[in-house]
């Protein structure tokens, strides 16, 4: 139940987009029709179902004060929590590179479906930013890491494929000649986010 | 200099990072409910593209074209360590306050782009220039949607009571929509909308 709680909440509650405006670069960028905004979505899912754990055991285990005691007792007062943002970037970087090449190798489909947003990923502020919120927050264990990375990463996907089907329809409205494109996605996701703001009091 | 004009010049205007190229605009919403962690983010960010950009500069022919993303990763994450290093040794509240948005420095699309677009294939004073006037161009528009959250959000400016308080007694309250992250949006995009009105050229075309 706990882990459902927290699921439902990193969807809705905490989402990337509208509670903190993680990954809008591409969110702006690829939002323009709803095929490839859910491909770039599921990519993101799936890199965060990898890379959040991945970030907490090195985290618990490498990272933390005090977290080198399971080598020695001596390390136990070693506290790396400095080389955080190295480490977590190198591995998303790693992650992304080996997920590509798994996917291409087994799953050509699925490879054509994502491959060409694979590489961007790596550079998406929400895939960082969700590691260093779990870090922030100090999940108890590897399950709770991941059903966040998860909840995260279709929160996105929802946030992108909204926008996607609003900006598609969009296409048939008059819009001021200064707002059209760039300026109109920002205020609708404004809106968005406050349509959004209406789960905050949710305590399940 | 001409030259290094028009470097820090433009990014201010015609070329400015966020409202025209649309990059870096998830930590800048995130900062800007007050106008002192918008300082302090626009001076970090603008302190890690000039150097980003000048390093990168200097390693550009060493650099296998391969994995280059990797290693402009590296350089960014050590500059953003030095920057988290240093916040939190000069100004503690306020590295509390930006939380982990000093860290996703590191993936602000600013940076890379202009590594991408620019510090690969010029000298490291010009890539230098370049990356100061991006982080400046960033900054400005930081402060501007700071300034007007945090002036009609709450009523003061870096923390000091600018709204008279005999408004308050003629019936006047804060706008606390103002505060909330959505209104963060709405700004730039009303930011947007009066810098393409003015400047009809950079109006994009919706309708194909």
């Amino acid at each position: 139940m706990e882990l459902f709680n927290l699921f439902i909440k990193s969807v809705f509650v905490d989402n990337m987009i509208f509670a903190y405006f993680l990954g809008m670069c591409s969110y702006l960028a690829v939002s323009k029709t709803v095929k490839t905004s859910a491909g770039l979505g599921l990519a993101v899912t799936f890199v965060l179902v990898v890379t959040v754990p991945v970030n907490y055991l090195v985290n618990k285990y490498l990272l933390a004060p005090g977290a080198l005691a399971w080598i020695s007792p001596k390390l136990a007062t070693v506290d790396l929590s400095f080389l955080t943002y190295i480490l977590f970037i190198a591995i998303i970087a790693a992650i992304v590179q080996i997920l590509e090449m798994i996917i291409e190798t087994f799953t050509p489909s699925l490879y054509s479906a994502l491959g060409i947003f694979l590489p961007l990923i790596a550079v998406n502020c929400a895939i960082l930013g969700c590691s260093l919120f779990m870090q922030e927050r100090g999940f108890s264990n590897v399950g709770e890491a991941a059903v966040f990375g998860l909840g995260s990463g279709l929160g996105w996907l929802l946030a992108i494929v909204g926008i996607a089907a609003i900006r598609e329809k969009l296409r048939y409205s008059k819009i001021p000649k200064g707002l059209q494109g760039v300026g109109i996605s920002f205020i609708i996701t404004g809106l968005m986010g406050i349509a959004f703001m209406a789960f905050m009091g949710i305590k399940l | 200099m001409p030259n290094v004009k028009k470097l820090i010049i433009e990014p201010l205007r015609k070329t400015n990072p966020v409202t025209v190229l649309v990059l870096g605009i998830c930590s800048c919403l995130a900062v800007t409910a007050q106008l002192k962690p918008a300082l302090v983010m626009g001076a970090s960010v603008t302190v890690v593209t000039a150097f980003s950009n000048l390093i990168i500069s200097l390693l550009r022919k060493g650099i296998p074209s391969r994995i280059r993303i990797i290693v402009q990763l590296v350089v960014v994450a050590t500059l953003v360590i030095l920057i988290d290093q240093f916040l939190k040794a000069f100004a503690y509240n306020v590295s509390k306050q930006l939380s982990v948005y000093v860290g996703l420095i590191i993936t602000n699309c600013i940076i890379m782009g202009r590594l991408e677009a620019f510090a690969l294939s010029h000298g490291s004073w010009e890539s230098f220039l370049d990356g100061l006037g991006n982080g400046l161009g960033y900054s400005l528009i930081l402060v501007i949607v700071a300034f007007f959250r945090e002036l009609f959000g709450s009523g003061t400016l870096l923390g000091y009571p600018i709204i008279p308080s005999s408004f308050y007694e003629a019936g006047y309250q804060n706008n606390g929509l103002m505060i909330l992250p959505p209104m963060a949006l709405i700004v730039v995009g009303i930011i947007i909308w009066i810098q393409r009105t003015r400047n009809p050229e950079m109006q994009e075309n919706n309708q194909k």
